[in-house]
């Protein structure tokens, strides 16, 4: 089917937050927005005013119950194209549409060459492949590529528009495989994680988990408070204070 | 000039050090991206970013954040990239419409501007020559209300208001009324150097991207979140603590804490004495007329005890060495500081943790915990700034002293009959921690903090009369019953009843009740009903059923009880099709705004800033602004100040108002660039090029404060003089903190039967228990009202943050996220009510009964069900088809929702609203749930009849393939 580069220069992706992410949607929407005039564009709406109206859309954010030990948990996660290592999505392509490029790793379609057969959304164990169905192609998150070299954006604006949007600053890019990038301290600092990694697909995306119910900044284990003056009362203690 | 540095800025956030192309001939990695770059305001909420709107093609291509802007920084919500659609919905009127069928039943002819606009000028002429109120004027999220405020003031009519009245006027006048100031609008918290934040009811809400940047910044510095709210979802869900408590008890929780603080002595005396009341002295005499009120001298300056002197002296002077306790007799009366009051309450031990624990539903030991955890964070690791500043009285500080402990606060405070008395128990715990203002801490936004209660009074007493203005603003600040708009005998002279008995310190209005007050006839008869983006029809009504029915109602005579409904909206709600005359609105991005300082600007705490929109697209419709609709309307009334001397037009349109209305001389809608030569700000001449001055900066206007003026604004001699010279306040007076509030008092002593204006019988009993000087915490109104046992739980609303303050059910992209709303019930409540995830329920209140379906979470409060609110619509609203999840299986919480309250042994039914403010009490509904029967329709209810579409309505298209032409192919040159 087709052929995987051996290697790449760079593996661009995400790291994304989930100890900060508050679901508010504005990563999916930004996305859509950009790609729906973008290089994959348009992403289709269907029924959009109507019952069950569904779109093509690149990025979606799911929110989940967590039991765990410290009382319970509310996270939001975000999913789009991990861009992987190894992706099945493109192995299993029977018309070379799907590639990942050797200079970034960046995982594309080519939608000249798709027939929308859908072979690479049952091979994508990650849900990040979607049907156009009035195109009759596939179409997944380009990690912007259309913007991240785009000389006719302003310098600040060359970030995948997930990142330039995210308000708690909760979406991180860069090169996942120059050790020395911000974006791998980050994930070594906060113990970033691969998505299913025992399926061998590498993603290059991270995953930063959330923090542990910390007491945060405090210094000091509160425990209650002590009466100011046991003897006086409070209102002696002012008066004491003041007289001082 | 810019706001703050970009917020996506940290190292992993920035472009590609190397951002040459790979080769791929399949991808072309430049594509041009727009013709045009627009900068201007966002309108998909209130939250007012700063935006940037690419234009290819002559369409919209692209909204992104405008890094520059002190709002947003860059980022963009949810909503805002949503824009597109909101901009190219079906749902946007077209043309003026006329009523032709009865009304309601959704028949109209498209008219001409001309024909609708004389239709509206004969009516409103009339209207103005014989009794001006006959005309009720109320607006929605309105972010123009200098304008129609003033509009209405010109007009001669007193019956203006906006949405405050039932969203957030517990939180606007417990600021105004305590601090001075108030939270979102007016105050933020110090992001850079807080080190403990606590959230109070904020839902996804108030304001959406700048907490959402704050709480980024916080979990970067491993900063504890800690959210007090019955529902565990967005900014709680990341919290590092989630109190869920029980809704309505948030002021008792508060008030335990101030019990801890007190026991310990864990508060800043030394705060208190500098910036509040708590040293001032109040007259203790029973039965007097002055009792409870402050001890002044013969000028009128409020006292403290001089514990040096051994007298009274001017509470105000620098060397007063002031008592806080104690019981002082001056000229043979007895006196005693505020704070030995505050002591005295909140010392006894029904505020204690153990006596509040099982109300609030929060365990003792947490109470203890939190607060020992405040104290912690505002004493062992107080900050200090080296910036020198001066204070009011002239003393110099080598450096500002900060407690860095920051608490916002909002709906969930806000929509309880409680919610003021809560409200200020906030900002009470705020002050004794020495918190409001200083590093760390909660900061004010100019133009506040102004000397309580922070307003200009009310105008329309009387009512107003033929054809004459009113002397002032509708709405303001009251502070004595002399204030009310009341008539000789207490009956209310404003429609909706705001600043009467019922609702005395009714900022905001009262726009819950303006139709069923109209069409009872109650206090008087109206003529027309003018409403502004105001969906008073569905989710911005309590008792939403009969409120309908209401606009529809006709008398004896066959005529309708409300005679005429002027509507205008940019959209199809369920609202346009009970109007006579529809005035078709444009969409945000087709129309001028100034977002301006008379209003509600873009002040950040570190500098005062305003805002325009600019039109960045033309209409395509036969649409016109409303605010130059309001303009044109003046103009052919000849409203004073609206034409000038021979009666002509004064303001060409929306855009020359702005930069030509002065309010006073020098003073205008926007502060940036004024004088004649633009080299002004605050105030100054008009500047004709004040708009180009505006779109060459990004569409805003930020004056950075200086480091010294950055904080204490309540008594930094900089920031006082800086306040002055932008008109912000007359004389540079401080502002003193009134924890024990003077005002409230005098309303309760009008209740002892003191003074000229006095409460009719029946309502003297709740003035003088509701007004208490110092926070007070009773129950919900609702929950004392009913059977608690037959309705025993709580239910709650929030709108999901991509819809926060949108017209968001009707966009293509945001209800593919949402478009059905659920019930979430708690695992436990579920289980012992037999319910499984997915059912159908009747929601049944003492009011009346909604269904939906439910959805189990475990992230609630046990005794608390809550909703997605809004999501639900009418059959037809919005454009949507008729079998829209939204209408088929959304449900509107609201129909359950009283506007009164069960009558009491008397048989009166009192406002379901906060006693103080007149807020709507939407958080206090009590319901049970009852599983619907297997054959019961998997459909909401109530099903209302659909409404008909409006003329020359297209068909929805099946599918979108929205941005196929900004596509540039590879190959494909690109220009």
């Amino acid at each position: 089917m087709t052929d995987l580069p051996a290697a790449t220069d760079r593996k661009l992706g995400l790291v994304i937050d989930l100890d900060t992410c508050v679901g508010c949607q504005a990563c999916v929407t930004s996305c859509k927005e950009w790609n729906s005039g973008g290089s994959m564009a348009p992403l289709t709406d269907l029924n959009p005013y109507g019952a069950q109206a569904h779109g093509v859309w690149f990025n979606r954010v799911h929110a989940y119950e967590h039991g765990c030990t410290d009382g319970g948990r509310t996270v939001h996660f975000p999913r789009s194209c991990l861009h992987c290592a190894t992706p099945a999505c493109v192995t299993v392509c029977p018309t070379g549409a799907s590639y990942k490029r050797a200079a970034d790793g960046i995982v594309l379609i080519d939608d000249d060459k798709c027939i929308g057969c859908q072979l690479c959304s049952w091979a994508c164990p990650y849900g990040a492949r979607e049907l156009d169905p009035i195109e009759g192609v596939m179409k997944k998150c380009t990690l912007c590529v259309d913007r991240i070299y785009n000389d006719n954006l302003e310098p600040e604006d060359r970030v995948p528009a997930c990142v330039a949007a995210c308000p708690t600053g909760a979406r991180h890019f860069g090169d996942l495989g120059d050790a020395s990038s911000p974006v791998s301290r980050l994930v070594r600092e906060r113990g970033g994680v691969d998505l299913m990694p025992e399926l061998g697909y590498g993603p290059v995306n991270k995953y930063l988990p959330p923090r542990p119910r910390a007491a945060g900044t405090l210094q000091a284990p509160a425990q209650a408070l002590a009466p100011a003056d046991p003897a006086g009362g409070f209102l002696g203690w002012v008066d004491r204070l003041l007289s001082d | 000039m810019t706001g703050r540095s970009a917020a996506n800025a940290a190292p992993t956030q920035r472009p590609l050090a190397e951002t040459r192309a790979p080769s791929d001939p399949g991808i072309d990695p430049c594509p041009a991206v727009s013709d045009a770059v627009h900068r201007t305001t966002c309108y998909m909420c209130a939250c007012r970013c700063g935006i940037k709107v690419h234009i290819k093609d002559g369409q919209v291509r692209y909204i992104q954040g405008d890094r520059d802007h002190p709002v947003n920084r860059g980022v963009i919500c949810g909503k805002g990239s949503a824009g597109i659609m909101q901009h190219l919905s079906p749902a946007r009127l077209r043309k003026p419409l006329l009523r032709t069928g009865a009304r309601g039943a959704g028949e109209f002819r498209e008219i001409e501007w001309d024909e609708a606009l004389a239709i509206a000028t004969q009516r409103l002429a009339r209207i103005r020559a014989g009794d001006p109120k006959r005309l009720a004027f109320f607006t929605g999220r309105d972010q123009s209300q200098s304008l129609t405020g003033w509009w209405a003031a010109q007009f001669g009519t007193p019956n203006f208001a906006a949405h405050g009245g039932f969203c957030s006027v517990n939180m606007a006048v417990a600021g105004f009324t305590t601090i001075g100031g108030s939270f979102w609008e007016f105050g933020e918290p110090d992001w850079e150097h807080t080190r403990y934040f606590m959230l109070f009811g904020v839902a996804e809400d108030h304001d959406s991207n700048p907490i959402k940047i704050g709480l980024g910044k916080l979990k970067a510095r491993g900063v504890k979140v800690v959210s007090v709210n019955p529902c565990r979802t967005g900014y709680s869900a990341i919290a590092d603590e989630w109190i869920g408590i029980r809704p309505g008890t948030d002021g008792l929780f508060v008030l335990a804490i101030i019990h801890e603080l007190l026991k310990a002595g864990r508060i800043d005396l030394d705060y208190l004495i500098a910036h509040t009341n708590a040293h001032h002295l109040i007259i203790r005499d029973a039965g007097a007329a002055d009792d409870g009120l402050f001890l002044r001298d013969p000028e009128g300056h409020v006292l403290g005890w001089d514990r040096a002197q051994g007298r009274a002296a001017d509470a105000g002077a620098a060397d007063l060495r002031p008592a806080l306790t104690g019981t002082y007799e001056v000229d043979g009366r007895a006196c005693t500081p505020a704070f030995q009051l505050i002591a005295e309450r909140y010392l006894d031990q029904a505020y204690s943790p153990d006596a509040v624990a099982a109300c609030c539903g929060i365990a003792a030991d947490t109470i203890r915990r939190i607060a020992a955890e405040l104290a912690n964070v505002a004493f062992e690791q107080a900050i200090e700034l080296p910036v020198a500043w001066t204070d009011c009285s002239g003393r110099r500080h080598a450096s500002m002293r900060g407690r860095p402990l920051a608490m916002h606060a909002m709906r969930g405070i806000s929509a309880h009959s409680n919610g003021f008395h809560t409200c200020r128990a906030i900002h009470l715990l705020q002050v004794l921690l020495g918190t409001v203002d200083v590093p760390g801490g909660f900061r004010f936004k100019p133009p506040y903090p102004k000397p309580p209660p922070a307003g200009a009074k009310p105008c329309g007493k009387g009512g107003g009369r033929p054809d004459t203005p009113l002397a002032g603003m509708p709405l303001g600040m009251i502070t004595a019953p002399e204030d009310l708009l009341v008539d000789a005998q207490g009956a209310p002279e404003r429609i909706d009843k705001a600043y009467s008995w019922e609702a005395p310190f009714a900022a905001h209005g009262l726009l819950h009740t303006v139709i069923a007050n109209a069409a009872r006839r109650d206090p008087y008869r109206i003529d027309t009903l003018f409403l502004y983006m105001a969906n008073v029809a569905w989710n911005s009504a309590m008792n939403t059923t009969q409120t309908i029915s209401m606009l529809t109602e006709k008398d004896a005579s066959g005529a309708y009880k409300i005679p005429f409904v002027i509507y205008s909206d940019a959209y199809f709600s369920e609202t346009v099709p009970y109007a006579d005359l529809v005035l078709p609105d444009t969409t945000y991005l087709e129309r001028h705004d100034c977002i301006s300082l008379l209003d509600r600007p873009i002040s950040q705490a570190d500098g005062p800033g305003d805002a325009i929109r600019v039109p960045v697209v033309t209409p395509d419709r036969d649409v016109r602004p409303f605010q130059s609709v309001l303009l044109d309307l003046s103009a052919r009334l000849g409203l004073p100040g609206m034409v000038d001397a021979d009666g002509r037009p004064k303001y060409r349109d929306y855009a020359d108002y702005m930069v030509r209305h002065e309010r006073t001389p020098g003073l205008g809608p926007l502060a940036g660039w004024r004088g004649e030569n633009g080299d002004a700000f605050g105030k100054g001449a008009p500047n004709p090029d004040q708009l180009e001055r505006y779109i060459t900066n990004g569409g805003f206007w930020h004056h950075a404060l200086t480091a010294e003026q950055k904080y204490y604004k309540m008594a930094n001699r900089a920031y006082l003089d800086f306040a002055v010279a932008m008109g912000f306040l007359a004389t540079p007076t401080p502002t003193v903190f009134q924890l024990y509030a003077e005002p409230l008092q005098r309303f309760r002593l009008a209740a002892r039967g003191h003074g000229a204006v006095l409460p009719p019988a029946p309502q003297r009993e709740a003035i003088a228990r509701y007004f208490d000087p110092l926070p007070i915490w009773y129950a919900p109104f609702e929950e004392e009202a009913i059977d608690k046992a037959a309705y025993p739980l709580h239910a709650v609303t929030q709108r999901p943050m991509h819809m926060y303050h949108s017209w968001g059910a009707q966009n293509a992209w945001l209800r593919q996220i949402t478009s059905q709303n659920r019930l979430f019930v708690h695992g436990a409540t579920a289980a012992r009510l037999g319910l499984d995830d997915d059912d159908w329920v009747w929601i049944e209140s003492h009011h009346g009964k909604v269904k939906g379906q439910i959805r189990i979470v475990e992230g609630v409060n046990p005794d608390t069900v809550w909703t997605w609110n809004a999501i639900g619509r009418r059959r037809g609203a919005g454009m949507l088809d008729h079998d829209a999840p939204e209408a088929t299986r959304g449900f509107l919480l609201n129909h359950a929702i009283a506007d009164l309250l069960p009558p009491d042994a008397a048989g009166r039914r009192r406002l379901n609203a906060d006693p103080v403010t007149g807020q709507a009490a939407w958080f206090d509904l009590r319901v049970r749930l009852r599983k619907c029967a297997a054959a019961e329709l998997a459909q909401s209810a109530p099903q209302l009849p659909p409404l008909k579409p409006p003329p020359g309505t297209a068909p929805n298209p099946r599918s979108l393939g929205f941005g196929a032409h900004f596509r540039a192919r590879a190959g494909e040159t690109t220009p």
